[in-house]
């Protein structure tokens, strides 16, 4: 089996897509780096370096927007989380955003989390099974004396260390390129989490202090479950569709219309069991409010296992019992 | 008779409604070149890969070296090499690379038998080289490393001539021979070329339409059918002499005799004791349409 899963790995590393990947987000984290410095100094010019001040600007300019009356019962609602939370930070003497690299590996982590990420996942997951048959290499490796659903395992295992890699990798290029910038402070820093959204209030009730560290653990770790989530679904469709285009331009549309979706459909209930809204687990720690009422980290994190599971079980019935042409 | 290495039993394949194989039969021996010979869309692919485990057969056995392919799939596959249709290996990888890999699935290849395997294809001066800068040849001959790596007893050929030259095809004949003579394989090769088949294999079998229509030997089957074309000066008296010999019918300028050994110096000597010039004698090898018509009585391939 750890024989199988090194051919696998040989065949990723060899067509050399983690490289192409590292490059596209080392690019990325250069620009997100120039763009948050500039706000950053941006934001220093108007106000000063006074953080104090810059809340108390957020909190005013919220609570403007609020008091205007053309506006939609939903974003009323989210601007007023945000103006709690705000408030909170306010009472509490904490920086929310305490400059140093991990608050930007932090910010960066989670905005990448729904989209970004698995989208680089996709690149690798989507073509895992379906490039053999492009090649035809498919009917060497199914000659071999090894049963199919090992060697599909061994792919599958072979995509979970790619996952892990390519998240590793996001992870320390955002560190080590935004620390050039930003400095590498602030990993002990105390974090605002449990803040939980319920019908516009927020409930306070749950919030408690953890370090920066821990929150990016914790934040690191719900990537990595959206990022195999996705994995394993574009991993079906390769497995499913023998074009590796069709495949990855599904997975795309998914992805893009959940980020849509999430958007929009706030009314319409049974979007939640859509795999793509519930995507943005990060959101649920930092306490943004969900895209559809009703959804929690819970709810999300069952339900990306249910997509899971039943795109696991679809790949492995497929690809054991099909002929092959 | 030898040792029996792969034998196929009443071997059926539906696809939808429409059955695309039906109901095949024979056995392979150690040590013998066998022949499927048939025009395209016969279902010598779809046999194929039925035999390699790659499509299910809907009914029917295949066992090889007494494995059967679906209940003892491993132990089966250890006994069996194959290529099905063009070796395609994984171009981003070297030769070497790709030879591990497929080392790597099979239970203890070592190192020193993937170079030996390398060595008997002769690879070696390439072997490192990214295999999308090889020629076909040598991919050719890449598969066959593959497909030689866990020292199989049956060797699956899917037309293993296909798109080499005339050179590649004489090497890869030699080598096919080789492995059935010396190594003791089964080898079982694919063709829709009757010359192929009449050069390199012991027994044939020709389908069409999903069937077997005759097993026999190459001898048989083929070089019985073969025949004699001459071009006579003047033609109809030459026809007169070899009437006295033999069947003989025209085709444009030639006449066509049946050929026998030894009995074409006889003839030609009473041609030329009646003062009758011989401008052209030709060994005809029959082509698979003439066969098939012989063998269907007046069916054709489509």
């Amino acid at each position: 089996m750890i024989k199988l899963v090194h051919n696998e790995m040989m065949k990723i590393m060899a067509r050399k897509r983690l490289i192409v990947i590292a490059l596209i987000t080392a690019v990325l984290v250069g620009l997100f780096t120039y763009a948050q410095y500039k706000e950053t100094m941006e934001r220093q010019e108007k106000l000063g370096t006074d953080w104090r001040a810059q809340v108390q600007a957020q909190i005013v300019d919220i609570s403007n927007r609020l008091s205007s009356s053309r506006m939609s019962e939903d974003l009323r609602e989210r601007l007023q989380i945000t103006l709690k939370q705000s408030q909170y930070y306010l009472d509490h003497d904490i920086n929310p955003t305490e400059p140093g690299a991990p608050s930007f590996v932090r910010m960066f982590i989670e905005n990448s989390g729904p989209m970004f990420i698995p989208l680089l996942v996709m690149v690798i997951a989507s073509d895992l099974v379906s490039s053999e048959h492009t090649l035809g290499s498919i009917k060497l490796l199914l000659t071999r004396p090894v049963k199919r659903w090992k060697i599909l395992f061994s792919k599958y295992i072979a995509l979970i260390l790619s996952i892990s890699l390519i998240i590793a990798i996001v992870g320390l290029l955002a560190y080590l390129l935004s620390g050039i910038i930003f400095g590498y402070q602030g990993l002990n820093a105390p974090i605002i989490t449990g803040f939980t959204a319920q019908g516009g209030n927020l409930d306070t009730s749950e919030v408690r202090l953890v370090s920066q560290w821990r929150f990016l653990f914790m934040d690191f770790g719900l990537v990595w479950f959206v990022a195999v989530v996705v994995g394993t679904l574009s991993f079906m469709l390769s497995v499913l569709i023998r074009s590796t285009a069709a495949g990855m331009g599904i997975m795309l549309a998914a992805l893009i219309s959940g980020s849509i979706l999430s958007n929009m459909v706030s009314s319409w209930e049974f979007a939640k069991y859509l795999f793509m809204v519930n995507l943005n687990l990060t959101g649920y720690l930092s306490g943004a409010a969900p895209p559809i009422e009703g959804m929690t980290l819970l709810f999300s994190i069952m339900l990306l296992s249910l997509w899971w599971l039943a795109s696991l079980f679809v790949s492995f019935v497929v690809f054991t019992r099909q002929d092959v042409y | 008779m030898t040792e029996v290495t792969l034998a196929v039993k009443d071997l059926r394949k539906t696809i939808g409604r429409k059955e695309i194989i039906k109901g095949l039969n024979f056995e392979l021996h150690q040590g013998e070149v066998f022949g499927f010979l048939g025009p395209n869309g016969a279902g010598k692919t779809t046999t194929i890969r039925m035999l390699t485990g790659l499509i299910k057969p809907t009914t029917g056995s295949i066992s090889i070296c007494g494995f059967d392919v679906r209940k003892d799939f491993t132990k089966a596959m250890q006994y069996l090499g194959c290529i099905v249709e063009n070796p395609e290996l994984y171009p981003y990888l070297s030769g070497w690379d790709n030879l591990l890999h497929f080392a790597r699935m099979l239970p203890s290849v070592s190192e020193e038998q993937i170079e030996e395997t390398i060595r008997f294809v002769g690879l070696d001066a390439r072997i490192h080289d990214k295999v999308k800068t090889y020629s076909l040849g040598m991919r050719q001959r890449l598969g066959i490393a593959q497909a030689l790596l866990n020292k199989p007893k049956v060797l699956i050929l899917d037309e293993p001539t296909n798109g080499l030259d005339p050179a590649g095809i004489r090497e890869m004949r030699q080598f096919i021979r080789n492995l059935a003579e010396n190594e003791g394989l089964s080898v079982l090769v694919s063709s829709h070329l009757l010359s192929e088949i009449q050069l390199l294999c012991d027994r044939v079998a020709i389908m069409k339409k999903g069937e077997i229509i005759n097993i026999d030997s190459v001898e048989n089957l083929l070089t019985k059918q073969e025949k004699l074309a001459w071009r006579l000066l003047p033609l109809e008296q030459g026809k007169e002499v070899l009437e006295r010999f033999t069947d003989v019918e025209v085709e444009e300028d030639y006449l066509i005799t049946p050929l026998i050994n030894q009995k074409a110096g006889e003839w030609s000597k009473a041609l030329i004791q009646e003062g009758i010039s011989i401008l052209e004698m030709n060994r005809k090898i029959p082509v698979l349409e003439d066969l098939f018509l012989q063998l269907t009585g007046g069916e054709s391939v489509d």
